[in-house]
């Protein structure tokens, strides 16, 4: 039964998969955004978990420890999540703009503003 | 799993982002219950804290329900199956959970963990590897936050005249006057702990990003309860636009101090009196330029967008 013992991976992928999905089947350019999010944050777990070692602890040197669990993919996923905030930003300010001159959010909409222009 | 699911099938937007709040909560708990404390205490910070409030200006800028037409609908569900099913394939070859024999374990981890002692001599490894083995990450990822607050200024910048300031508005919380003296009592404890975050980060889990993130949320709280105007008075938009760039430059130039001494870029050894120390020193100076441009860059981007709030709020009375 080696594939329950992988359960931190189907995790990974129902999350990521529903962030996917929100991106693909949503209109709304906020909502897509948040389902970036969810992707995003999937993505943080699936490393976070492949750095756990079983019995090991947090990497915080201790003279009477002597199993740590992988701080590398802590390191990088540390500075993803704040890079991560930061293009959400560019990007939610990307919406706020798009709505100043389209007066909505909704691809359709915008879609079918860009058509009858032309 | 079940909160995505939810923000997956609600068409209100104000609910969605709630669950997202809720969901970065929880999933700061998977990281510390999987050891990653540092990350944790990042993602409860970001996630849980400035994405929300984001998220909730700009549904305050662009309406709270979705339209109900989802026309690719069933699209969508056939491509997410086929990658489940791609994903589920691939990763059936990946280690199990928890296996210290996984390739992870093997390359560059052992070396930070048994020698980051005495080659850098900090108890958190997180910090050692983030600040000193992976310091040009760590500057190229600090670049690129001062780059998006950089767009979100282009994207959103808008001065205010003279008479703008003179007529501010009441701020919305004002009223409430049990929120206004919690969140006196509140905020010097968070700047505090901010400054402790940021300095301590070598022997606990913090560091400039959590303490950067942190500030900018006990001055984001002021602004929230006291109202724009105020806040902006006590903190100056160009010296925060200004401190941005600062924190890059502090960063930049402790690597090129160790150039110039004829070491490497970011080689911090030159920096004190032994190997060490000088690692003690380069760590202290980036970790602070780090979170000088964090906390900057945040304010920017929550400044920029409650000023549109603003703006949009006149130009419609």
């Amino acid at each position: 039964m080696s594939w329950l013992a992988q359960y931190n991976y189907w995790v990974v992928i129902v999350l990521m998969m529903t962030g996917f999905y929100i991106v693909i089947a949503s209109g709304n350019l906020v909502k897509k955004l948040m389902g970036l999010t969810i992707f995003q944050t999937s993505v943080f777990i699936l490393y976070i978990s492949m750095g756990k070692v079983r019995g090991g602890t947090a990497p915080i040197l201790e003279p009477d420890i002597d199993l740590y669990s992988n701080p590398l993919p802590h390191v990088l996923i540390l500075t993803a999540i704040v890079v991560g905030i930061a293009t959400t930003a560019l990007g939610l300010a990307l919406v706020v703009r798009i709505k100043e001159s389209y007066g909505t959010v909704e691809e359709a909409e915008i879609q079918q503003k860009d058509n009858d222009q032309c | 799993m079940s909160v995505a699911i939810a923000v997956a099938r609600t068409r209100d937007l104000f609910a969605a982002t709630m669950l997202t709040g809720i969901y970065s909560l929880l999933s700061a708990g998977f990281f510390v219950v999987m050891d990653a404390v540092d990350v944790a205490f990042t993602e409860a910070a970001v996630g849980a804290g400035i994405s929300t409030l984001l998220m909730l200006t700009t549904l305050k800028l662009t309406g709270q329900y979705e339209s109900s037409s989802r026309p690719l609908q069933r699209i969508a569900l056939v491509v997410i199956s086929v990658t489940a099913g791609l994903l589920f394939y691939g990763f059936l070859d990946m280690p199990i959970f928890g296996d210290p024999a996984a390739p992870i374990h093997q390359h560059v981890a052992p070396r930070y963990i048994q020698h980051s002692a005495e080659e850098v001599g900090m108890p958190n490894i997180v910090t050692s590897v983030l600040a000193s083995y992976r310091g040009y990450d760590t500057f190229g990822e600090t670049v690129v936050i001062f780059t998006a607050g950089i767009g979100v200024l282009a994207l959103l910048s808008y001065v205010r005249s003279r008479e703008d300031v003179s007529q501010a508005a009441l701020a919305p919380m004002q009223p409430h006057i049990i929120l206004r003296i919690v969140s006196k009592i509140l905020i010097p404890p968070i700047l505090l702990f901010a400054l402790y975050v940021q300095f301590h980060g070598d022997y606990g889990p913090g560091g400039g990003f959590q303490a950067g993130v942190i500030f900018a949320a006990a001055i984001i709280l002021y602004a929230m309860i006291f109202g724009l105007d105020v806040t902006l008075k006590v903190v100056n938009p160009a010296v925060i636009q200004f401190l941005a760039a600062l924190g890059v430059l502090i960063y930049a130039s402790v690597g090129i101090v160790s150039l110039l001494s004829g070491h490497a870029f970011l080689d911090y050894s030159v920096l004190g009196h032994d190997a060490v120390h000088g690692q003690h020193w380069g760590i202290l100076i980036v970790e602070l330029g780090v979170g000088i441009t964090v906390a900057s860059v945040m304010l920017v981007i929550f400044f920029n967008f409650s000023s549109r709030v603003d703006k949009n709020q006149d130009s419609h009375s």
